[in-house]
């Protein structure tokens, strides 16, 4: 690979990732690095103004507290995630967010985000903590306020777009830097910091999706996600945390459209074939999941597991009663004009839903003729995703706030991964769901202060060995050598038993997830002995890695993007093997431990030697805050 | 197919050095034929129909079909994206059109300032007061349990 330039890029705070908690980062890093002479830099293998989970925008900011106006507690809001989690959060952690989380919506809205508002002026909500935004431009905005915070640091503060991290470097156990490559040049990047952030989202593409031909894209978590995160910190040797808790949303069937609205905002109900509730008529099974199932609001992967039961009785397809709920808020107005109004306004509020952040959903219902107030939705579960800021709980294991967090929970510096020098924020971080777009965005704040706290107090890593630097580039650019040494090999490169193509890698790892480890196809239910199975498959699939070729570019990138999510992949399998109960029911059912037991409500942490690649699994406690 | 360019409509960004759609699309799949000058989606298997590539077009030469797998064909929902409005234009399978239009931004582009007026009342690293707090929180200190 002689014709790709390696660039070394020297800074002290490195962002990974462009996303909400990103951007939150580089706000909040540009100030503090400003006073203390350090120098910040973000990389995102997009560009930012579209780039991770929020690049279509979004209709709905889901956490807000409104502790000015005195409307909930941080201990309300604690308690809510913890239920919803079926008691296994870490409530420092979780607090630590709630706390700050209102500043960041009002700088959103300062910056140009329209937020409703009701007549007297206030959010208009969603939900008890959600508030309803006109957001398609939402990333934009908040990837302006990044950038032009970055531009208040001079030439100490940078951005680099399409460039794709890969692997983290690591000296005497200190994440000192990252290693990744452009996606539109031939170069080759190390980037060498005192401190390194790692936020790069999430997982989806792990587990096989519901359409597998054009529509293979259409997850309902953004396909350009892919477990960068979980890879970049397992390799660092970081400890991970929740890998098991996995989030499978219920959405409008197919288009993966938004429900939240038509159930918290226009009160719609889901009933079956048969025209049951099942959230009534199966109110009987919650009794086993207490006191979780017994609590309000029910925790989210309860809700799935009623209407699995339904579907696996029989009795789907399952609707959504958009067409009642309009008729139940009009029929409220006596007054005719005033209904045509109300009729009206609703119609707006629901297209707006989708074209805000699922437009496929809208393009759905247009090509079906559906008009919501005439006709029912099916909806059903969507393939697992890993989206530790959502409701599934799965990111590296970090270091709490100093004065919220117990002792076992703290370990210097807040959201510091395991790994000195190694912080987590967003879908990187573990153990503390519902962020959501705004949370994740104040947790890259949050962890942006320490790190740069934490190179306030650290020297900057000694230089690197060529030598180093040449392995390093071997690998990460090996898939482009392989495909050139064995194109001729066959007529049709595509089809050539001397390297794979990420695209069919990707097929088999989707293949052994959906099969064995409780995907779509299983109805989200496994055991013992087929984990065993799926992770005898991922081991020879880990083999088989070497031998991914990339034609180009843009396929490197598609190669390390399959190996990111083996990585996901692995963790997941190995953490639901360990965890002998089922606590989840919604998200999978191991059908060899069906109830939820007392003793397992700890955490399940692992680790993976980076030098052996000997796994560790180990349980740590719980420990209550409120 | 998700995306797809419009032949004639697609000048190729005038053959500058970067081309809009290819610059936005946060899947890095918009490319540019350098043949014909034009550009396409090169895996519309791996769209996710963000639209983010027919916002940004100057020329309006993309445009979105739904996904074959599950999407009947004749709808067509086109956005059309101004500095503070997006105005939508749905039109049905069975030919009924409905338009929309949301507000987007309520500040000009390129206007923000970080700090949007907020100060920051703490000078020391090791306080957990963050960049603007309290100030932006609208509490006079920071509220825990
Ligand atoms: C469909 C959907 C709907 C949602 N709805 C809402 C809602 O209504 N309200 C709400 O508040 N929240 C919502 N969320 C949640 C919200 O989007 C996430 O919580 C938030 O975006 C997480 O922030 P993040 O920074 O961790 O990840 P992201 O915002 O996804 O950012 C990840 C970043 O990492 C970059 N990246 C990935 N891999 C690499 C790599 N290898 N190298 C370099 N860069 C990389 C990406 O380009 C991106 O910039 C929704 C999420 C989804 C998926
Ligand atoms: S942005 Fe539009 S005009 Fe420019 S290259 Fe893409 S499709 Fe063609
Ligand atoms: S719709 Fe989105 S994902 Fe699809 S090509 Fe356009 S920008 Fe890329």
């Amino acid at each position: 690979m002689e014709n790709f330039q390696t660039v070394v890029v020297e800074t002290d705070l490195l962002i990974l990732g462009g996303g909400m908690s990103a951007c939150g980062a580089a706000f909040e890093a540009a100030h503090w690095a400003k006073q203390n002479g350090l120098r910040v830099t973000l990389v995102d293998k997009a560009a930012m103004d579209r780039s991770g989970a929020v690049a279509m925008g979004l209709s709905a900011i889901n956490m807000y507290l409104g502790l000015k106006e005195g409307r909930n507690s941080v201990t309300d809001y604690v308690r809510y995630v913890k239920n919803d989690l079926m008691g296994i959060v870490r409530d420092d952690l979780v607090a630590n967010i709630a706390r700050h989380v209102d500043s960041s919506v009002h700088l959103f809205e300062k910056w140009g985000l329209p937020i409703w508002k009701d007549p007297e002026g206030h959010y208009v909500n969603e939900g008890r903590w959600q508030i309803m935004i006109s957001g398609e431009s939402y990333k934009t905005i908040v990837a302006e306020a990044a950038k032009n915070a970055l531009h208040e640091l001079g030439e100490n503060g940078s951005y680099f777009e399409r460039i794709f991290i890969t692997e983290p470097l690591v000296r005497e156990g200190r994440c000192v830097g990252a290693a990744g490559f452009s996606v539109r040049e031939n170069k080759f990047y190390i980037f060498r910091a005192r401190a390194v952030l790692a936020a790069m989202g999430g997982a989806v593409h792990i587990f096989r999706p519901r359409s597998v031909g054009e529509g293979l894209g259409r997850s309902w978590y953004p396909p350009f996600n892919s477990g960068a995160s979980t890879y970049f910190t397992l390799r660092a040797g970081a400890e991970l945390t929740c890998q098991e808790v996995r989030f499978v949303p219920v959405r409008f069937k197919d288009a993966y459209g938004p429900v939240g609205a038509w159930f918290l905002l226009f009160r719609a109900q889901a009933r079956n074939a048969l025209d049951e509730d099942y959230m009534t008529s199966r109110a009987s099974e919650l009794q086993k999941w207490a006191p979780y199932g017994l609590s309000s609001p029910l925790p989210a992967n309860l809700r799935n597991y009623l209407m699995l039961l339904d579907i696996r009785d029989g009795k789907g397809p399952v609707y959504m009663r958009t067409d009642e709920a309009i008729r139940n808020r009009v029929a409220q107005i006596s007054e005719e004009k005033e209904a045509r109004r109300e009729l009206k306004k609703l119609e707006n509020e629901a297209w707006e839903d989708f074209l805000d952040m699922t437009i496929s959903q809208a393009l759905l219902w247009a090509s079906e003729n559906i008009s919501p107030d005439e006709k029912p939705s099916e909806i059903a579960a969507c393939e697992p995703y890993f989206i530790g800021s959502h409701s599934g709980a799965s990111g590296a294991w970090v270091s709490g706030p100093e004065d919220i967090a117990p002792d076992p929970y703290k370990w210097g510096y807040g959201q510091m991964t395991t790994v000195r020098g190694l912080f987590a924020a967003g879908d990187a971080s573990g153990a503390s769901s519902h962020k959501f777009s705004s949370g994740s965005f104040t947790e890259g704040r949050i962890a942006a202060k320490e790190a740069i706290r934490f190179c306030t107090g650290h020297e900057f890593p000694p230089g690197m060995e060529e030598e180093e630097i040449k392995r390093l580039k071997d690998v990460i650019l090996k898939p482009l050598s392989l495909y050139e040494e064995n194109k001729n090999y066959t007529i049709d490169p595509e089809v050539n038993p001397r390297y794979l193509k990420p695209k069919s890698f990707m097929f088999r790892l989707q293949k052994i997830m959906d099969e064995y480890a409780a995907g779509v196809n299983s109805q989200f239910r496994t055991s013992e002995a087929m984990l065993k199975k799926g992770l005898g498959h991922l081991e020879i699939l880990k083999e088989d890695a070497s031998s991914l070729a990339a034609e180009n570019l843009h396929e490197l990138m598609r190669c390390w993007e399959n190996i990111h999510r083996l990585a996901q992949a692995e963790t997941h399998i190995r953490t639901m093997l360990y965890r002998q109960e089922t606590r989840w029911p919604g998200y999978y059912f191991r059908t060899d431990y069906p109830e939820m037991k007392n003793d397992w409500r700890c955490f399940v942490n692992c680790r993976q030697d980076p030098a052996t690649g000997e796994w560790e699994m180990f349980r740590r406690d719980v420990i209550d805050l409120v | 197919m998700p995306s797809f360019v419009i032949t004639e409509k697609c000048d190729g960004c005038k053959a500058l050095d970067r081309t809009a759609c290819q610059y936005i699309c946060p899947n890095d799949l918009m490319i540019l034929n350098r043949d014909i000058s034009k550009a396409y989606n090169r895996a519309p298997e791996m769209c996710w129909e963000c639209y983010s590539c027919v916002k940004i077009c100057p020329t309006q030469a993309i445009e979105v079909r739904g996904y074959a797998d599950f999407v009947p064909l004749g709808a067509v929902v086109q956005p059309l994206r101004g500095t503070d409005a997006i105005l939508w234009t749905v039109k049905f399978r069975n030919n009924t059109v409905k338009r929309f239009r949301f507000p987007i931004r309520t500040t000009p582009e390129g206007s923000i300032a970080p700090d949007a007026g907020f100060s920051t009342g703490t000078a020391d690293l090791k306080s957990p007061l963050l960049r603007t707090e309290p100030s932006s929180l609208g509490t006079e200190d920071l509220t825990t349990f």
